[in-house]
This record gives structure tokens, sequence and C-alpha cells, in this order.
């Protein structure tokens, strides 16, 4: 079973959930841990293990040949992202717009363009007792996210449970994290931001058919009503986690509440059951 | 005559350490500016600041059509596609496909082309505190760096027309496309951190995305009371890096209070919290243009 924590609003405690959700589920059996926010990976903080394996991402790149070039300008033409263009009879590319789709070396009748790869990013993991833990690390400058979540989401075992800490908002990386998952925990906090945040979240869990419940942080700020909203949504709440002094400040300091508060093991237990029932009567 | 007109860009890397708050008291701070919420795909800006849209244009990207009577099942579409949005069956999913168009130009039969579909709007409004650019990407959108180019190219266009000295944008969370497109041509970058080893692990990153373009980045310390400890690692870091520290806001429920209300808390009460936020504001705008504190 795939569980991806996702939000919409970012900051709402996705990371928090996420791993010690794994922590609790750890006591007892095996379980993965995929940091997919490729982009600022921070549930490795959390977690007290060596990352002893690690594996490159690349991502191709248009090579012109300028003496071959005609600077007919199909290429630039035919590219949807605007990521390649004749600039004073010069085919220039700019691998900060470019998908690397390829479709730029297809198209050129001169055969001008080949590819090469360019590193974008790389891949981690490491084991602690019952804990696979895998993230993935976008390179600061480049921009483009979902290869890496792709790269590792290969890694995941399907016979052992799996929970994928998402990136915020509901665009291509987030899409491409619940790609697949069984189930979609969504983590929001009782402010107009959250529920704002939340039904965009609620809506592209629908557009993808992932059966999805409700994780309330900081209950207790706020006033808005997110209760209702599930309720006028036959939305599943599936837990509530207050406002407390104490979990934001072992938060600030990496430190995961569970190893703090251990009843908190036995509500995140139950919390996995109740999601495996729910997809289990989606099927 | 026209001024030359500065960008600033509010940013933080981690999400949720209160980019849109800050935006929306400055919005009550400063004078001669638009505005332009750069978080295309979980705006919040317009929660506060009540936007009246005046005009509304579809955003359009392109998706891949097949007809199924063409398709012979040949299979080209498939090995080309780099997103995985063949699948086996060689049907398409909608939302995997990023538009690139190989799969059309790889079939032999003629049977797939590109359509253009509405993934997102964007908007030109009023607010209490003068014009905005904004948008909406929907739920899985494709291609939220081109609407975010859309929104800034908005933004500029206001900001010539109506003769005003600053764009402020809202960004969004990350570092990757929609943060990169945003960063374009800005002249100073405001990143909004807090005291948590992750919000300073992400606050290297973003820092980092924003020196490499060229932009240079100021710091401010969001919920500063949260830990001391963490705050003075933030500004050793920022101290180490040479980027200048502009303040601390502290916590403060207030703050949640004046959301709730619709407004910014600097339109909402006074006391510390505003202080340091008109100090944070102070300090910018010297930045902005290199004048004394």
């Amino acid at each position: 079973m795939k569980i991806a924590i996702t939000a919409g609003k970012g900051g709402t405690g996705k990371t928090t959930v996420a791993t010690n959700l794994a922590l609790a589920l750890s006591k007892t059996r095996k379980v993965q841990l995929l940091d997919c926010d490729v982009e600022e990976p921070d549930s490795h903080i959390f977690l007290d293990l060596n990352l002893q394996s690690q594996e490159p991402v690349y991502l191709s790149r248009p090579k012109v040949d300028q003496e071959a070039c005609d600077s007919c300008g199909i290429c630039s033409e035919k590219c949807q992202f605007n990521a390649i263009a004749v600039v004073a009879e010069e085919t220039m590319v700019y691998p900060e717009l470019c998908h690397g789709c390829g479709l730029c070396t297809l198209v050129c009748p001169q055969d001008a363009i080949t590819e090469s790869s360019h590193k974008i990013g790389k891949i981690e993991w490491g084991n602690e007792d019952n804990i696979k833990f895998f993230q993935g690390e976008l390179t600061v400058g480049d921009p483009i996210a979902p290869p890496i979540i792709e790269a590792l989401k290969e890694k995941i075992d399907p016979s052992e449970i799996s929970i994928l800490d998402s990136p915020p908002g509901t665009a291509c990386p987030a899409v491409e994290t619940l790609q697949g998952a069984d189930f979609a925990l969504l983590v929001t906090e009782p402010t107009p931001f959250g529920l704002h945040d939340l039904e965009m979240a609620v809506e592209v869990s629908r557009k993808m058919g992932i059966p999805h419940g409700v994780v309330i942080n900081r209950y207790g700020i706020g006033n808005t009503d997110i209760k209702g909203y599930c309720e006028e949504n036959a939305i599943p709440l599936l837990m509530t986690i207050p406002d407390n002094r104490e979990i934001a400040e072992l938060y600030a300091d990496g430190v995961p509440f569970v190893l703090k508060k251990p009843e908190w093991i036995d509500r995140f237990t139950a919390l996995v059951e109740e999601i495996s029932s729910l997809v289990q009567e989606n099927k | 005559m026209n001024k030359q007109i500065k960008e600033l860009i509010v940013i933080s890397g981690k999400g949720g350490t209160g980019k849109t708050t800050l935006v929306s008291s400055l919005a009550a701070l400063a004078e001669d500016f638009v505005l332009a919420d750069c978080d295309v795909d979980a705006p919040d800006l317009h929660l506060i600041l009540d936007p009246e849209n005046y005009q509304s244009e579809p955003f359009y990207t392109q998706v891949a059509v097949k007809d199924e009577e063409k398709c012979s099942g040949c299979g080209q579409c498939l090995d080309h596609c780099r997103f995985g949005a063949i699948d086996k069956d060689y049907s398409i999913d909608p939302l995997a496909c990023e538009g690139c168009g190989v799969c059309e130009f790889v079939c032999p039969e003629g049977a797939i082309r590109m359509e253009e579909e509405v993934s997102g709007h964007s908007y030109l409004s009023k607010t209490r505190y003068g014009s905005m650019a904004h948008a909406e990407l929907g739920p899985g959108g494709e291609a939220s760096g081109q609407l975010v180019t859309r929104v800034k190219e908005n933004a500029r266009d206001l900001s010539a027309e109506e003769n005003k000295e600053l764009i402020l944008v809202d960004g969004s969370p990350g570092i990757g496309c929609p943060v990169i497109a945003s960063l374009s041509n800005a002249d100073l970058a405001l990143i909004v951190t807090e005291p948590t080893q992750s919000g300073i692990h992400d606050l290297e990153r973003i820092a980092g995305v924003a020196q490499h373009f060229g932009v240079r980045p100021l710091v401010c310390i969001n919920k500063s009371d949260l830990s001391e400890l963490n705050a003075e690692e933030i500004e050793n870091f920022a101290s180490r890096k040479g980027i200048q520290m502009v303040g601390r806001i502290p916590y403060d429920r207030e703050i949640v209070e004046a959301m709730v209300n619709g407004k910014s808390i600097v339109e909402y009460t006074r006391g510390e919290t505003v202080d340091a936020i008109k100090g944070v504001w102070e300090k910018v705008r010297a930045n902005l243009w290199n004048v004394e504190d």
C-alpha cells in the first residue's frame, strides 16, 4: 500500500505526519518512507540514519551543432517550452526552460541537434531498524523536479507499505508523487489559507481517482470549520493534532514527537488501519 | 518621465513560513506599487486582499489527444514519450502529459494531435492597496512556470501604465520552475524563514538559488521566538554568506486572527509584531532604493 501525504498549502505538517507515521509503524513492521519533496527535502532531519547509497538523476538536454545548423528555426517553432530559439543566426538552448522531451532532435531537418545527459539531482537511501528511507534532491538552480520523484518511486518495494512525503502545491511535482498512490492523506490547518488549499488538493485527488482523508494539524488555531467542510463533502476526517507549543518546539529541533509522546504511536497505527480499510472499500 | 520600476520578490524555500502574511502586511505599508501573486498553484493572497477582478484571461496548455480509429497500435508513441503519459494499451494519461508534441510527431498514422486546453486563468484586479496581477492554475495543471511568467508580465504592464515604482511579488514555495520563473528580473529577494531545522535547511537552498540567478537575498525570521538557538544559527549562516538580516518577527496568534478576518496583521492590530514588520519594511525599502537607514 502506498500512502501519499499531501496538502496543497506548504508548512501544514506533511513532513511531521510522514515521519511520525513511519516511526510509529516501524515499531511493529517494516516501512518505506520516501521524501518526494525533492526541492526542499526535510524528512531526513527527523530520522537518525545514514544515507549509505546514492544514484545521480539525469535529464537529456539538446546540443546544437552550429556547423550543421542552417538556422531554419523549426526546432524553435515546435518547442512547446520556448527552450530553443534562433538568435542572430545561432540556435540557442535555454536549459532552465527545457523539459528534455527530445522533440527538437526529432524535428531538425539537418540532424544538427543531439542530446547529452545533464545531472539534475540525485536520490539517496539508507536503512535503520525497520525503516527504509529514500530521498531525492534537486540541484540548486535546476528547475525540473518530476524526473527525480519518478526515480525515487522506482525504488519502492510494493510488498511493503510505503509513505510518500509530497511537495506542496498541486502542480506537476505533487501530481507525480500522487500518481499510483492507493491513498492521499491530506494534511491541513484550520485557517482560511489551509482550507482554500485543501479544496485544491481534494480536487486533484478526485481527478486522479485516489481515495483520500484529512488530518487537521494545529487544531485549535484559527476558526475555520474544516470538520464541517469534510462532513459536507463526505471526506473522512482521520486525525486531529492539537496546536501545542511542545510539538512545535520538538519540530523546531528536528525531533519527531512520537519519540517524546509515545501515546501517539497507537494513534498513528490506528490511522493506518483505518486508511487500509478505506482502500479496501474502494477496491 | 517613467520611474525605474523595482521588483521585490518574497520567497521562502520551505512552505508555510509566512510569505503571504508578510506580503499582505508590506502591501499595507508600502506606497506606489502593484502586486503580483506568483504562487499560482496555491494562491492565497486574494483571501486577504479580496481583489475585484476586472480582467480574466484563460491560460492554455497543449495536451495529446488520440483518434482510436486511426491508431494501429505500433507503439511509437510509447517508445518516445519521456513523461510516462502513454500507457501500455497506448491510451494517453492527460495528467502525466506535458504537451510536448513528441507523440504527435512520431505517430505514423496521424492518430495523435495536440489540442489546447484551459489549464488555468490569469487575472487583473483592483484591491484596497492598488492593482494586482494573479492567476490560478487548475488542479494538476501543467506549466506553472509559464503562468508565473505571464503574471509577472501583467504586473510589469500594470506598473508601467500606472507609473508605479515597485512590483511586490508573492512567490511560491520550493526552488523549482515557478520559483525560478518568478526570480527572473527581480531586484531583490526577501526570504522569509522560521527558526526550525527544516527552515534552516531550506533557507540554505533557496538563498543558493537566488544567488545562482543573480538576485540579492535578504533574510527575515518569522515565528522568531520558537527557538533562540535556531534563530542564532540562521543569523550565523547569513553572516557567513554575507546576506543581510532584516529582522525578526515574533510568533503571534493574532496573525491567524487577522487572516480569519481577511486582514493583514498591520491593519488588524498594533504592538510588537506590527512594529517588527514595519522594521523589516524600512530595511527592505532602504535596500531597494539604496537609501540610508
